[in-house]
């Protein structure tokens, strides 16, 4: 309900004294013209305003109530009561109320966000073959030749995507038909980690693109463990691990650390953060006695020694290692914290009001330390994953392997809800898995699943575009806006 | 309260003694001096310390210049020591002023400070050259040249954010607008054989991913930095994919762009130095000095420039007064996309002649960092970008001869230096106030 | 000019905030628009600023009809305000806000800057200004600000002006200069729309009233009606803001503020040099206006100041400079200015708001897991006895009204032991009846031995709650008086002047 809750860094309180009066004032002047409807309702039919008001932080990375949203509620709140109306739209016949009610779900939104997407992919990958490109030559003499052109090049597209992520039919037995779906697992192992990373940074407001230097550290941190120190496995591997969770936790932690105390903006940071990781570690993987392989000119450190490689759990046949089990861990861990620790109900109120949150007696600068520690730890076992469960022949300054970037979209496709980075990054790694099935069996680039994923974020960003496409009428009958937004300030530092 | 006598009962104070009554202070900043103060204990120790022997050669001209300068020639630790005795005095200037905080006239205080940083940074310099590139001769003029071509695409990238950020919104795109101005330049001057229809698509492109940026962030009000992030993937998508499906498939017709050649500025070509540095370049480069100079006076001394600052500072106001905020914010955004994508078109049409995958390579987030370390002011961004240019050529000049530091180090010098900014370290980082605030009206 | 209005009606969603509003405004007057808080006046004039298109009614100037698709065309018709929240770019100089929107340009846009500042001395000289063209504006005292928007609706020539609740930020000094520059403008022939809730303005300049209530038009007086009629046709019921309280108790002293000093981010004195003290079972009501330091005084007591200097003792026990979470658990409760910003959650439970400062340990949290089932006991228990009016301890805090929220906010500090207990206006845009429900539940808490500090701008619930008054100005306490000071003395403590009969803070016990 507070129009002026565009977060603010509670470090700098006393910034916005100038425009005390106004924020206060203007506050109440919002409310005020609405509030005596809110009022009655709560009064009158205290059933009403719920209803009425249905849509409050459904938004994940939602943080703050957006102003469009509140504003939204509280006519739609004092609709509600004026018309002395249980529900808003209780006119109509109650399937069409339902029915409108599931379309504006997020689940259905997001669907249609990947349909939509896909229908996109489909257009570039029809437009860039070159048997459609011919067939429109002769397209009004034989338009049949063109749709057909058009069938092959998008159907053998996505069909082998399809079985290059989940079930190839084109084996005999089931062992070898699913491995494609075991490849889509292993794909989604790092996503899904640093995608937790991404999304829990999002829960308290923060906004961490730093995924590439964290991943790049932790992969260093985790290597360097990996093939310097013979030790039994028990002990070789968690060794490792941790190391690269720290070595991420701390690369987190220091834009954390930068943003608690001198207030710079955590975007910036991160972004520069990445940068300053990369040439680091190709320094170090170019200089013997750092991470370079003895003896070799490349720039590659030795592949990891055995103890610390994360072992198959499907056996040798299947790339799947055991670093799946530690992620669903990972995911169970961060719903947790999130959901029912106290931890985690702090992180939440600081994403959300970091105002209130300080006045609550949250020290909201180290739970930005704290939380970006953690973000990047998370981040850091994407890392570790590829170092020691994908890649483990040895690093390079790639092995990062756009990761970073794409966590971005598994949190925002995920809602920034651990369960739904788990399940968008399964499907982002299905992209990946079939993306490489579909180059190599169709010759279309790969590239197109990285504008697939992109449109699928855009498009859940604006329901409203998706309602619009789809002719779908919005929860309360009118074009709401509803954005998906974080808490966050301007990159202003 | 000055504006209260002791006995008690006092008339309230005049409207010009309000800004008297509630007594300010001035802050004492210590960052100058704590910067100098670590870069000095740098020079001790790489030019006392650690200092190297024989001579470095600074070269001003090339042989065929119309004037010839003589290459200058010093001893390197000569040089270092010299150089460290006037940082370390320099050091002490500022930390004298510094300490005089209040009671010096402010203006002359930060005249001093400014002074002695900017000798101090030259000297630095000079010494840091003399130092690592013992034994050779610094090509003075290359290492200029290099710097502003390694620049251009910074400019005109800063130049765009400058614009989007001071009108409200907030471009994280740029890297996008950039790749995208690549892309299409160098596809449309291959198909039309010329580079200025190159351009022109350069434009039209950058504009294009500020449409997709203006319509998320001011209709569907979208966090504009998702879109932004979103976007830069969605471009290196597009261009990728259709550059190893369309591109590749033709590379004579499709990806061979004409280049724009130099063109020599009759006269003031001739000026040592500079000359060949500014005014033997592209059309593009000329057309990056018209830029800058319009951005500049266009944002402080025009109506189009009081509008666009308004919008992006306090949006109601400029609402209540007639002013339409989104259609403000579209155009403004739209505008900045189309200086981005020139600058897009420069790794085409001049530096490589054709496009390559993901060919821009985070030069739109230097240029964000460039925004950021200028302040949001055009002349300021633009020396930022020249700095950031300056380090990753010299990191060139350097790894050539075997320099004692790691490149990397050098590529990294723009990302800390921001960081610095941001921190607070190297002056305050104060954006436009609205920036990144969709505005709702009403 | 001659405006009027014909039948306005504005509605938002199904909630109407004007309802068929008729006016005139006859040129060389000043007509009072007024009503309480909410009652639809900046609809209103929204509406007739093109900010708000109206959902029926027509506008007409000098009795043609007009369309206003914003205020660009408001403005070009003649219609200037001043914004209640100053419309002013704070970067911008004096002379550049004044331009902005109807900028003179010569070649390629470049503004006439010399024109525009000699319009701007021109029209300070008319009324007397003093203001600096060039002048930074987020560097002028709000006085001046404010005197900058109304040059800026003179340099368009405005006929009809609009004076949105001009005087709320103004010290009554200040406002008494403004009534002479509107008498002023008047005796020019303007038209002027002066919307307020303050009765006495009214009656100092009005030629005519017109007060509105709930989006209507309630009735119209004349400037000579009584304060009584007015309230009276303003309120629509008789409100009694009296709250009936023993006479205070005092005990042992618990807090002692002395020399504290609070600096804002620029390094200026919010608050200067304060001292008091505070007993057990009394209420010290902080009075002034608005942006005076109170906000930065209670902030400074919880903690959430940065530049703070001075000492603040609790119990004994030196509390400046802890941390907010050592200074909730030393047992201060705290009530802040703005709920929506800095006392609750929006998009969090009821349930959730209520155990928010207690997020650490025991009851509320074991072994670092949230206790669900004793946090929703308690929140259906704190729902009941606070009388919070929601669907359920599951509802969100954005879904409460005002004064709910309000209680939820009180529930949650009041739920704790408390050794202090402070309200920063505590009754800011809640309703009646909330309001009521607040002074009792201070009264109580008062009545159980713990110290409350309230801070108000509104005079009645000062003298209301009150059993000492400290009255604030430009960050000093001018003085600590009893309850029963005259309202006319405590108007000019709160234009600064020292009131002669100050006595020690902490010696002073009123009965």
């Amino acid at each position: 309900m507070n129009p002026e809750n565009e977060a603010e860094q509670p470090a700098t309180r006393a910034e916005r004294r100038r425009q005390e009066a106004e924020s206060a004032e203007a506050h109440q002047h919002h409310v005020e013209e609405v509030e005596e409807a809110i009022l009655a309702a709560t009064e009158t039919e205290p059933v009403a305003s719920e209803a009425a008001s249905a849509p409050v932080a459904s938004a994940p990375v939602a943080a703050p109530a957006a102003k469009a949203a509140t504003k939204a509620q509280q006519k739609a709140a004092a609709k509600a009561v004026a018309e002395g109306e249980a529900k808003p739209s209780a006119d109509e016949p109650a399937t069409n109320r339902v029915l409108r009610e599931i379309m504006n779900g997020p689940i259905v939104l997001t669907i249609l966000a990947v349909l939509v997407s896909f229908i996109i992919g489909g257009i570039l990958i029809a437009l860039t073959n070159s048997e459609v490109q011919e067939t429109a030559g002769y397209f009004f003499a034989q338009p049949g030749d063109f749709f057909g052109a058009v069938w092959n090049a998008v159907s053998g597209a996505y069909s082998s995507l399809f079985q290059g992520a989940i079930y190839n039919f084109g084996r005999d037995d089931f062992a070898s038909g699913i491995r494609p779906l075991t490849d889509t697992l292993t794909y989604a192992t790092p996503l899904i980690a640093a995608g937790l990373g991404v999304g829990l940074a999002f829960r308290v407001g923060l906004f961490n693109i730093g995924g590439r230097g964290q991943m790049l550290v932790a992969a260093a941190a985790a290597g360097w463990v990996g093939f310097s120190f013979p030790m039994p496995m028990w002990i070789h591997l968690p060794v490792a691990i941790l190391a690269g969770l720290a070595a991420g936790a701390i690369w987190g932690g220091i834009v954390g650390f930068l943003k608690a105390r001198t207030g710079a903006h955590e975007v910036i940071l991160t972004i520069m953060l990445n940068y300053i990781a990369f040439y680091l570690i190709s320094f170090m993987l170019r200089t013997q006695g750092l991470l370079q392989a003895p003896g070799s000119v490349n720039p590659k450190s030795p592949p990891m020694l055995e103890t610390a490689v994360l072992p198959a759990i499907l056996g040798p046949n299947y790339k799947l290692h055991a670093g799946f089990i530690i992620v669903v861990l990972a995911t169970a861990g961060v719903w947790w914290l999130l959901n029912r620790s106290s931890t985690g109900f702090r992180f939440r109120a600081v994403g959300t009001n970091p105002n209130a949150a300080l006045v609550a007696g949250v020290n909201v600068k180290s739970t930005y330390m704290w939380a970006m520690a953690l973000a990047g730890g998370l981040v850091g076992l994407a890392g570790v994953m590829q170092i020691l469960g994908t890649t483990p022949d040895g690093m390079t300054s790639g092995i990062d392997a756009g990761i970073g970037f794409d966590a971005i979209t598994v949190a925002l496709l995920g809602r920034s809800r651990p369960w739904g980075i788990f399940a968008a990054g399964i499907l982002f790694g299905a992209f990946k898995a079939g993306g490489f099935a579909m180059q190599a069996a169709e010759g279309v680039s790969v590239d197109i699943v990285g504008v697939v994923q992109s449109l699928i974020v855009l498009f859940i960003a604006a329901p409203p575009l998706i309602r619009a496409i789809f002719f779908i009428p919005s929860a309360d009958g009118k074009l709401k806006r509803r954005p998906l937004r974080r808490n966050s300030k301007a990159v202003s530092a | 309260m000055s504006a209260h006598n002791n006995n008690g009962v006092v008339t309230p104070a005049a409207d010009a003694a309000i800004s008297e009554v509630l007594e300010k202070k001035e802050l004492r900043s210590w960052k100058a001096a704590i910067a100098l103060g670590v870069f000095s204990l740098v020079s001790i120790l790489l030019f006392l310390v650690f200092p190297r022997h024989g001579e470095t050669g600074f070269r001003w001209s090339n042989k065929d210049d119309l004037i010839s300068l003589p290459t200058w020639n010093t001893d390197a630790a000569l040089t270092g020591q010299v150089v460290t005795v006037l940082l370390i005095i320099l050091t002490a200037v500022v930390v004298w002023a510094t300490l005089k905080t209040g009671t010096l006239i402010p203006r002359t205080r930060r005249i001093i400070v400014t002074a002695a940083v900017i000798v101090f940074a030259v000297a630095f310099m000079v010494a840091f050259l003399a130092w690592a590139m013992v034994g050779n001769n610094v090509p003075v003029t290359g290492l200029l040249l290099g710097t502003v071509s390694l620049s251009v695409p910074l400019i005109f990238g800063a130049m765009g954010g400058v614009i989007s950020e001071r009108v409200g919104v907030v471009n994280v795109a740029i890297e996008g607008q950039l790749l995208a101005g690549a892309f299409c330049s160098a596809m449309v001057a291959s198909l039309t054989g010329s580079p200025w229809v190159g351009l022109l698509a350069a434009m039209v492109a950058g504009v294009l991913v500020s449409f997709v940026l203006a319509a998320f962030a001011i209709k569907y009000l979208v966090d504009q930095v998702i879109v932004g992030v979103v976007l830069n993937v969605l471009v290196t998508g597009l261009t990728s994919f259709l550059y190893s499906s369309v591109l590749t498939k033709d590379a004579a017709t499709l990806n061979t762009a004409p280049r724009l050649s130099p063109v020599a500025i009759p006269g003031l070509s001739e000026i040592p130095v500079i000359g060949p540095v500014l005014f033997n370049q592209s059309a593009l480069v000329y057309v990056m000095y018209i830029v800058v100079a319009l951005v500049f006076l266009g944002l402080f001394k025009t109506r189009w420039g009081l509008r666009l600052r308004a919008v992006g500072e306090h949006p109601k106001a400029a609402d209540t007064v007639g002013i339409n905020v989104a259609r403000t914010r579209f155009w403004n955004v739209s505008l900045a996309g189309a200086i981005a994508g020139l600058g897009g078109a420069y790794f085409t049409l001049v530096s490589v002649g054709s496009f390559q995958k993901e060919m821009v390579a985070g030069a739109g987030f230097i240029a964000l960092a460039a925004v950021i370390f200028g302040r949001w002011d055009p002349i300021r961004a633009t020396l930022a970008a020249l700095l950031f240019g300056f380090a990753s050529n010299l990191q060139n000049v350097l790894a050539a001869v075997g320099s004692p530091v790691p490149s990397e180090f050098m590529l990294m010098l723009p990302y800390v230096v921001t960081i610095l900014a941001v921190a607070g370290l190297v002056g305050q980082s104060v954006g436009p106030a609205a920036s990144g605030k969709p505005y709702i009206k009403g | 000019m001659k405006l009027e209005l014909r039948g306005i009606t504005k509605k938002f969603g199904a909630f109407t905030a004007n309802d068929r509003i008729n006016l005139v405004v006859e040129p060389g007057q000043i007509h009072c628009l007024l009503g309480e808080n909410g009652a639809g006046k900046s609809t209103l004039m929204n509406v007739l600023y093109g900010l708000y298109q109206a959902d029926g009614g027509e506008i007409l100037l000098d009795d043609e009809v007009q369309q206003f698709a914003g205020p660009g065309d408001a403005m070009r018709a003649g219609i200037g305000m001043v914004h209640q929240h100053f419309m002013l770019v704070p970067v911008f100089t004096v002379a550049e806000n004044v331009i902005l929107g109807h900028e003179q340009a010569g070649f390629a846009g470049v503004l006439k800057m010399k024109e525009a500042r000699a319009r701007v001395r021109e029209i300070s000289a008319r009324f007397g200004f003093d203001v600096d063209p060039d002048a930074r504006v987020g560097d002028l005292p709000v006085g001046v600000q404010q005197r900058v928007e109304i040059i800026k609706a003179l340099s368009q020539d405005a006929r009809v002006l609009v004076f949105d609740e001009p005087t709320a930020v103004l010290t009554p000094q200040e406002t008494d200069e403004l009534m002479a520059i509107m008498q002023q403008l008047r005796a020019e022939g303007r038209s002027i729309v002066f919307i307020t809730h303050k009765l006495r303005e009214v009656r100092e300049v009005a030629d005519a009233i017109t007060v509105i209530r709930l989006g209507k038009i309630v009735g119209e007086a004349d400037p000579t009606a009584s304060n009584a009629e007015l309230a009276a046709l303003m309120v629509g019921r008789s409100v009694d803001l009296t709250v009936h309280k023993e006479p205070a108790k005092p005990g042992s002293e618990v807090l002692k503020v002395s020399g504290l000093t609070v600096l804002d981010e620029n390094g200026l004195k919010v608050v200067n040099d304060v001292s008091f003290s505070l007993r057990q079972g009394e209420i010290l009501a902080i009075a002034g206006v608005q942006g005076n330091g109170q906000t930065e005084l209670t902030e400074a007591l919880l903690g959430l100041q940065q530049k703070v200097s001075g000492s603040i003792t609790l119990n004994g026990s030196e509390i400046l400079g802890t941390s907010v979470r050592s200074i909730l658990d030393a047992g201060v409760g705290f009530v802040p200015e703005d709920r929506n910003r800095d006392g609750l959650i929006a998009e969090f439970t009821i349930a959730e708001n209520l155990m928010l400062d207690r997020s650490t340990g025991a009851p509320f949290v074991k072994a670092g897991s949230v206790q669900r089932e004793y946090r929703d006991a308690f929140a259906t228990e704190k729902r009941t006895e606070f009388d919070i009016r929601s669907g359920s301890i599951n509802s969100f805090a954005s879904e409460l009204s005002g004064g709910n929220q309000q209680k939820v906010v009180l529930a949650r500090e009041l739920s704790r032991d408390l050794a202090l207990f402070v309200a920063a206006q505590p009754t800011r845009g809640i309703d009646v009846g909330s309001i009521e429900f607040v002074h009792k539940r201070m009264v109580a808490t008062r009545d159980a031995g713990v110290p409350v500090i309230v801070v108000s701008t509104e005079l009645d619930e000062v003298v209301a709650l009150a059993d000492r008054i400290a009255v604030m100005y430009r960050g000093e306490i001018v003085g600590i008086v009893p309850a029963n000071t005259p309202r006319e003395v405590l108007g000019l403590m709160m234009a600064g002047e020292r009131h002669a009969e100050e006595t020690d803070a902490s010696a002073e016990v009123s009965a």
